[in-house]
C-alpha cells in the first residue's frame, strides 16, 4: 500500500517509515505542512498519516483542503493533544481516525490497515464468513459448520466487529471504540476476558482455531494456519 | 465627575423652580384675564344693535352694582362715555387688544390691572379689566420662597454628593487595598461586603467568588506538583533501574530483551497514569470543553455493566444493573460519564469486596431525582469511613486499606471532576454495609464552561 506520512518530528518520522516499510508498505514522507499538503493533493495514496502540529501549515487545515477538493483518501490523525474534544475536532475536520502520542506501533499499524481496507457502505455484507463460521447480521445468528452457536448480545457484537475486519489485526482499543464507543484506557483487561469467553464459544470445541491472539497487538480472526 | 453631577442637579433644579414660579404667577393673572374676556364678550355681543349711550348705561349700572370690573368706554371720537377709570390707560392702544396697565384709584393709590379692549360696531371702543395687585404680591413673595427653596436644595445636594462621594471612595479604596494584598500573595483575603446589597456589594461578591476559585486552582496546582514529584517519579525511577539492571546483566542479549520488554510495560503504565492525571487536572480547571449530547442514562449503564460483567465473574463478583425505568434522558458528555462509571466499577472490583464471604455484588443504578439524574455504584465491601470521605475524592489519595493494590488513586478524583464539570456533585455514603457512590448530574443542561 502507498502511505503518505506528514510528520515533522524526525524521530517519530523515522520510526514510522521503518515500521511501515517492514510491514510491506511503500512510504512517502513530508516534514512540513506545505510540502505535505502538496503531496496529499497530488493523490495516489491508499492512506495518509498526518500529524496535527506541523510547521507552515497545520494538519487539520491540510485535511480540510483535502476534503474540499473531493479527495476521500482515509486519514489517520496523530497528535499529542488527546483531550476529549481534540478527537472530535480532528474527526470533524475530515479525519477518519485519531491516535494520540505516545502510541504503540502495533496500534498504528492495525488502524492504518483497517482504514486502508475500509469498504464503501454499499458493499457491506449482510453475512460475514470466515472458514466455516458464518455470522448473519440480519437474523442475528451465528453458525459454525452445522451447529448454531448461542451468543450473548455483547459476544455477538464483538464477533461482528472482528469478522468485519477479518484477516486484519484488531487492537483492544479498536474493539472498545467499535463495540462500546468508549475512547479511554480501562485499567483492567476487560477486552481480554470478553475475547476468551467468545473463544470458548466459537473455537473450543472445533478442530480449526479461527480467533488468534497477536502478541503485543491484539486479535485477529482468520482461516488457515496461525 | 461629582462636580458635573452637581452642576446638572443645580441647573435642573433651577429650571424646575423657575418653571413652577412662572406658571404660578401666570395662573393668577390668567384668571383675571379670562374673566375680563368673558365679560367683554357679553358686552360686545350686542354692540352692533345698541347705541353707545345705552351701552354706557349698562356699564354704569355694572359699576354701581359693585363688581370687580374696571371699565372704560369711549365713543368714535375718543370721548369718555362711561367707566370707573380716570382715563384710557396709556399702556394700551385705542384699538382691539389687551395687556397690563396701571391706574390710580380714588384714594390716590396706584394699582396694577390686566384688561382687554375691543372696537365696537359704531367705532366706539370698550375696555374691560381686573385688578391683579394680589397676583403681583403673591408673585413677589413666591419669588423669594422659590429662591430660598433652590438655595436649600443646592446646599443639600452638595452635601449629599460630598458624603456619598467620600463613602464611595472609601469602599473603592478598601477594594484596592485588598487587591494589593492579594497580588502580593495572600490568596486568603477577601473583599469586605458592606451588606447594603447595592452594586458595589454585588461586585465585591463576584470578585470574592473569583478569588475563591483562584485560590482553589492555585492550591490544586501546588498539590499536583507535589504529587507529580512522588507518583510519576517513582515509575520513572523503576524504568531507569530496569534498564540499568538489564545492561549490567551478564547474560547479555536475552537479558536485554527481557529488560526492554519490562521497560515497555512500565512505560505504558506511566503513560496511563500521566494521561489520567492530565485529564483530571484539565477537568478540574474547567479547561475541557467536551461536547455534550442527549443520552439515555439507562443505555449507558447497560453498556458499562455489559463491559465489566465477564471481568467481575473472573474474580468472583457480579456486576448488575439495577434499573427501574425504560429510559432516563440525560444531557452530558458520554465519554466522561462513561469513564466516571467505569472508574467506580473498577474501584468496587478492587476495594469493594466483602471481607468475609457474602455476595460480592456490585450494583449500578440510575434514578431520576427532580431535575437530576443519579448514577450510583454500590458495593458490599468495607466502605469508606465518614471521616475519610472528603479526602478520598482528592487526587492521589489512597486510603490505608487500599495502599497495597496497584492503581493511581485518581479514580474518584476524576469522578468528582466530571461531576463538577457538568454542574453536578458526587456523594459518598454508607451502603450498610459497603460503599455507595452517587454521581448526581443535572438532567438537562450544560457544563460550566459551557461545555
Amino acid at each position: 500500500m502507498r502511505v503518505l506520512v506528514i510528520e515533522d518530528d524526525l524521530d517519530v518520522a523515522a520510526f514510522l517509515v521503518k515500521g511501515l516499510g517492514e510491514a510491506g508498505h511503500a512510504v512517502d514522507l513530508a516534514s512540513d505542512g506545505a510540502v505535505g499538503e502538496e503531496r496529499a493533493l497530488s493523490g495516489g495514496y491508499d492512506v495518509m498519516i498526518v500529524d496535527r502540529m506541523l510547521p507552515r501549515k497545520d494538519g487539520l487545515s491540510i485535511i480540510t483542503s483535502l476534503r474540499a477538493s473531493g479527495d476521500k483518501t482515509p486519514v489517520l490523525i496523530l497528535s499529542a493533544l488527546g483531550a476529549v474534544d481534540d478527537r472530535v475536532k480532528g474527526l470533524r475536520a475530515g479525519g477518519d481516525d485519531y491516535l494520540t502520542k505516545p502510541f504503540a506501533f502495533a496500534e498504528l499499524l492495525a488502524r492504518v490497515d483497517a482504514l486502508a481496507r475500509r469498504r464503501a457502505p454499499e458493499e457491506s455484507d449482510t453475512r460475514y464468513v470466515v472458514g466455516d463460521l458464518v455470522l448473519d447480521r440480519l437474523a442475528r445468528r451465528v453458525t459454525r459448520g452445522k451447529e448454531v452457536l448461542s451468543l450473548q448480545p455483547r459476544e455477538f457484537r464483538l464477533l461482528e466487529y472482528l469478522m468485519k475486519h477479518a484477516g486484519q489485526v484488531v487492537t483492544r482499543t479498536m474493539l472498545l471504540e467499535g463495540v462500546w464507543d468508549y475512547h479511554f484506557d480501562p485499567q483492567t483487561n476487560v477486552i481480554d476476558v470478553h475475547i476468551s469467553r467468545l473463544r470458548a464459544k466459537i473455537d473450543k470445541d472445533f478442530d480449526v482455531q479461527l480467533l488468534h491472539t497477536v502478541r503485543g497487538a491484539g486479535y485477529v480472526i482468520r482461516d488457515g494456519d496461525a | 465627575m461629582p462636580l458635573v453631577t452637581l452642576s446638572v442637579f443645580v441647573i435642573v433644579s433651577a429650571l424646575l423652580v423657575g418653571a413652577l414660579y412662572w406658571q404660578a404667577t401666570r395662573a393668577l393673572t390668567r384668571l383675571a384675564l379670562e374673566q375680563s374676556e368673558s365679560e367683554l364678550r357679553e358686552l360686545a355681543a350686542d354692540s352692533g344693535l345698541i347705541p353707545v349711550d345705552i351701552l354706557a348705561n349698562l356699564i354704569e349700572r355694572r359699576i354701581e352694582s359693585g363688581g370687580m370690573g374696571l371699565y372704560f368706554l369711549v365713543d368714535a371720537n375718543g370721548k369718555k362715555q362711561a367707566g370707573n377709570l380716570n382715563q384710557w390707560p396709556p399702556e394700551l392702544e385705542l384699538r382691539t387688544g389687551g395687556g397690563f396697565f396701571s391706574y390710580e384709584s380714588a384714594d390716590g393709590v396706584r394699582h396694577i390691572a390686566v384688561g382687554v379692549a375691543e372696537v365696537l360696531g359704531g367705532g366706539a371702543i370698550v375696555l374691560v379689566g381686573r385688578n391683579v395687585d394680589a397676583a403681583q404680591l403673591l408673585a413677589s413673595s413666591l419669588w423669594w420662597w422659590f429662591l430660598a427653596a433652590l438655595g436649600v436644595m443646592s446646599v443639600i445636594g452638595v452635601a449629599a454628593m460630598l458624603i456619598g462621594h467620600r463613602a464611595l471612595l472609601g469602599r473603592v479604596e478598601t477594594m484596592r487595598a485588598t487587591s494589593s494584598a492579594i497580588m502580593a500573595g495572600d490568596l486568603t483575603k477577601r473583599i469586605p461586603v458592606s451588606g447594603s446589597g447595592d452594586e458595589l456589594d454585588a461586585l465585591a461578591s463576584s470578585l470574592n467568588t473569583m478569588l475563591a476559585r483562584i485560590e482553589q486552582l492555585m492550591g490544586g496546582l501546588q498539590e499536583v506538583s507535589d504529587n507529580i514529584a512522588h507518583d510519576l517519579k517513582t515509575p520513572l525511577a523503576r524504568i531507569r533501574s530496569s534498564v540499568e539492571a538489564a545492561l549490567r546483566d551478564p547474560r547479555g542479549a536475552p537479558a536485554h530483551r527481557e529488560g526492554l520488554e519490562r521497560t515497555l510495560e512500565e512505560a505504558d503504565e506511566l503513560i496511563k497514569t500521566f494521561n489520567a492525571l492530565l485529564l483530571v487536572a484539565r477537568l478540574e480547571a474547567g479547561a475541557v470543553e467536551g461536547s455534550v449530547e442527549a443520552l439515555d442514562a439507562v443505555a449507558l449503564v447497560d453498556d458499562v455493566v455489559e463491559l465489566y460483567g465477564p471481568v467481575a465473574e473472573d474474580v468472583g463478583c457480579r456486576v448488575v444493573a439495577d434499573l427501574q425505568t425504560t429510559a432516563v434522558p440525560l444531557v452530558a458528555n458520554r465519554q466522561l460519564v462513561m469513564q466516571a462509571l467505569i472508574n467506580l466499577v473498577e474501584n468496587a472490583l478492587k476495594y469493594g469486596r466483602p471481607q468475609s464471604g457474602g455476595s460480592a455484588e456490585i450494583s449500578v443504578s440510575v434514578a431520576a431525582r427532580s431535575g437530576s439524574v443519579v448514577l450510583a455504584v454500590a458495593d458490599r465491601g468495607p466502605g469508606i469511613p465518614p471521616a475519610s470521605r472528603e479526602r478520598a475524592l482528592k487526587r492521589f489519595v489512597r486510603l490505608e486499606a487500599s495502599r497495597s493494590q496497584p492503581g493511581t488513586g485518581l479514580g474518584l478524583s476524576l469522578v468528582a471532576a466530571v461531576a463538577r464539570l457538568h454542574g453536578g456533585t458526587v456523594e459518598l455514603a454508607d451502603n450498610q454495609p459497603g460503599l455507595i457512590v452517587r454521581l448526581v448530574l443535572p438532567a438537562g443542561v450544560a457544563t460550566q464552561a459551557d461545555i
